[in-house]
């Protein structure tokens, strides 16, 4: 296959109607030269053909193989899940492409489309600046890289995770795994037997960030399924932030997104891990995220979900070490037809251990959003704290909002904490902002920003300029 | 030259007809206070002109600038000129008094048109100078756990900002102890002073308030129409009379 014509591009823009940058929401593609394609379907040859293409070496190939076997065996989550998992084809998925592209260095040397692509998202001009300094993933592989120089001038090493598993197995392959096991999930097994992508950052000790590592996902070609594995190590005492950004083109046809993220910080260490996405409304999104915190260290998921037909995410943390601390701050939207199960998880193993969970929700039209959260804090632990807050919000009488808290505290030495309201915008108060000369819309816009305010200021200065961006955009259909 | 025209207005919430045959015309900088017991229809009055959902207009008309405002949707009649004071203003919790002003500037603002931040700060403190109002006001979230005075400054801030051609002030003393009445009361004269003052239909139950903010007119509301008109003599009139005085001179006039 050739690549795209400058025609072909061209019509290709044209063909899509919204093409001033606050319209867009990814609704478009471009033309791609698949040079490593692995068709659709999953069987072992599949798995085998990915390894080949990706030169792996034989204990990684046997990994996937036994990962594929683990989920062919699990059963769907349906028990307590949505019966919406059991939709998803399977054999309809391709699970491997790459644009056989090694990663850019300078932006410059990018392709001119992956460039229209980025501007087609919408990405505000700082945030475009901010691109210079990104790893962006485009379909399999990353595409562009260029902060990894810069970092590792500390000794940080940020790159995608097959570039890691080639260049440094030592430490890839002792932490690989390690935090979520293949069998965890259905989909972490699934993800264990045909990865590609993600990222792969090391952080020496005592090495502190100073700017925040990012990557941009997104889905680019009808029914392909992706499938990155991320896997971060602070070291004792280092620091670190990561941002992943996501938005996908829309299909007529459903897509999975499902990868594992696997975060380790040793003793006194700090990771933060933030993610903003807002997949087409035909994405099952499956993601599996954890972390392990060891002694004094700190894990913190800043987890936004927009978009997607059916996502179930549950950020957590093993708080191993003493003193150590986990947190997750998430917010979900759930437009007409999609459903935002989220929520966390807290799996307290040592004493005087914290965990601090903050869910926001929002339900729009037929939208449904629910919270699923687990605490384990068991008997022998002393002084471990927890505290749950979980808010939802309604913008129409048909929405819908669930909440599942499991909270399991043993012992009578820790403490823990957990509040839940429901609230809906009124019509008063959308009248009253109307009279001061707000449509409908903007007026839904505002309610559902204020309501995530206190979160959204958590967020990095760019992503919470587009979080609202994306928020405006969802609301303004919700309404008339 | 900007006029609001309330021709025979009917208005009825569900299948209860509740404002019958309501006219009054208020010119630029004219303060016209409406009064009248409880369950009259004052508030209706308002709240159907500004477009509320709850109301169907049943007959009538209302005019700004010669142009009828009952085909349009809340908004645009707020963008026209009309502002409604609210007797119990809505919380929006997370969003602050200065973003929410500026969503509503920037809402009057032509497409593509960018609200330039520097002007509009200057022009909010300068709103807030003249009202007396303390700069940490703006950034707390619009009337979230505010006391009934603070509602009340926070409308009459809005209301110096957007800068309406006709302000509807319903219930304005309601809630108010006599220290925050006067303060709001202060907040309205200085805007009547400014340039290009507001006309003003100023809907109150007491007296009391227009010791403060003192009318060019006092219409008597009762039944859901005006059944008196008069100058501030007539508020007075009333205060001394009580309500009982109009009923009895209305049920005398229908008999």
């Amino acid at each position: 296959m050739k690549p795209p014509t400058e025609i072909e591009t061209a019509v290709a823009a044209e063909n899509n109607p919204v093409a001033g940058i606050d319209q867009t929401k990814g609704d478009f593609q471009y033309k791609v030269d698949y040079a490593f394609d692995a068709g659709t379907g999953l069987n072992e040859d599949t798995v085998r053909y990915i390894s080949t293409v990706k030169k792996e070496e034989p204990w990684l190939l046997d990994f996937r193989l036994k990962a594929l076997k683990t989920f062919l065996d699990k059963p769907m989550p349906t028990h307590w899940a949505t019966k919406d998992l059991e939709n998803i084809n399977f054999d309809k998925i391709r699970y491997y492409l790459s644009q056989g592209q090694k990663p850019k260095r300078t932006w410059d040397e990018v392709p001119d489309d992956i460039k229209k692509t980025f501007e087609r998202l919408g990405i505000p001009e700082q945030e475009r600046k901010f691109l210079a300094g990104v790893e962006a993933q485009f379909d399999s592989e990353a595409a562009y890289s260029n902060i990894k120089e810069i970092v590792a001038k500390q000794g940080v090493i940020f790159c995608n995770s097959t570039e890691g598993l080639r260049e440094h197995p030592e430490i890839f392959r002792k932490f690989f795994g390690k935090v979520i096991p293949t069998g965890d999930n259905k989909f972490s097994a699934l993800n264990s037997a045909v990865f590609s992508g993600g990222s792969f950052i090391y952080v020496p000790p005592g090495v502190k960030v100073a700017q925040p590592l990012q990557a941009y996902f997104r889905i680019n070609a009808e029914n392909f399924g992706q499938f990155e594995r991320t896997l971060i190590i602070a070291d004792e005492g280092a620091e670190v932030v990561y941002m992943e950004g996501c938005t996908a083109p829309k299909f007529s046809t459903s897509t999975l997104h499902s990868a594992v993220v696997e975060l380790v910080a040793l003793k006194g260490a700090k990771i933060q891990y933030i993610t903003v996405q807002n997949w087409a409304n035909n994405v099952f999104n499956l993601v599996t995220k954890r972390g392990v915190a060891h002694e004094e260290a700190e894990i913190k998921w800043i987890d936004c979900n927009i978009g997607s037909r059916l996502t179930m995410k549950y950020p957590g943390v093993v708080l191993k070490g003493r003193k150590a601390r986990g947190e997750v701050i998430s917010i979900a939207l759930a437009n007409d037809g999609q459903h935002q199960d989220t929520g966390a998880k807290m799996i307290h193993a040592a004493d005087e251990t914290t965990s601090n969970i903050v869910a926001k929700s929002i339900s729009v039209g037929q939208g449904r959003s629910t919270y699923r959260g687990v605490v384990h804090i068991p008997k022998h632990l002393k002084g471990c704290k927890n505290n749950t807050e979980c808010d939802a919000l309604l913008i129409n009488t048909n929405s819908r909002t669930d909440t599942y808290p499991a909270i399991t505290v043993r012992g009578d030495r820790n403490s823990v904490q957990h509040e839940a309201s429901v609230s809906k915008v009124s019509e008063e108060q959308i009248f009253y902002m109307q009279q001061r000369g707000l449509t409908e819309g903007q007026a839904m816009s505002l309610s559902v920003n204020g309501f995530i305010n206190d979160l959204a200021r958590q967020f990095p200065m760019e992503y919470s300029v587009e979080l609202k961006r994306l928020i405006d955009l969802e609301m303004e259909g919700s309404v008339g | 030259m900007s006029q609001l025209v309330i021709k025979d207005l009917h208005i009825s919430i569900g299948e209860k007809s509740i404002v019958k045959g309501f006219n009054l015309t208020i010119k630029p900088g004219e303060v016209h206070a409406v009064m009248g017991p409880n369950g009259t229809g004052k508030s209706t009055l308002a709240k159907a002109i500004a477009g509320h959902p709850d109301y169907t207009i049943t007959g009538g008309d209302v005019l700004l600038d010669g142009k009828s405002v009952l085909a349009m949707e809340p908004d645009e009649r707020a963008r026209t000129g009309l502002f409604l004071a609210f007797q119990y203003p809505s919380e929006i919790p997370g969003v602050s008094i200065a973003n929410f002003l500026r969503a509503a500037v920037q809402a009057r603002m032509a497409e593509g048109e960018e609200l330039d931040a520097t002007g509009y700060y200057k022009r909010l403190y300068a709103k807030m100078d003249l009202l007396k109002i303390d700069r940490k006001f703006t950034s707390r979230a619009v009337n979230d756990g505010f006391s009934g005075g603070e509602k009340k400054r926070c409308e009459i801030l809005q209301m110096a900002m957007l800068e309406p051609k006709i302000a509807l002030m319903d219930e304005t003393d309601s809630g108010l102890d006599i220290d925050a009445l006067r303060i709001v009361a202060e907040g309205v004269n200085s805007i009547r002073a400014a340039a290009n003052p507001p006309g003003i239909l100023l809907i109150t139950h007491y007296q009391r308030l227009l010791d403060y903010i003192v009318p060019d007119f006092v219409h008597v509301m009762y039944a859901g129409r005006i059944v008196k008109s008069g100058d501030k003599s007539l508020a007075l009139e009333l205060e001394a009379k009580g309500y009982d005085w109009v009923k009895k001179e209305f049920a005398a006039a229908t008999a």
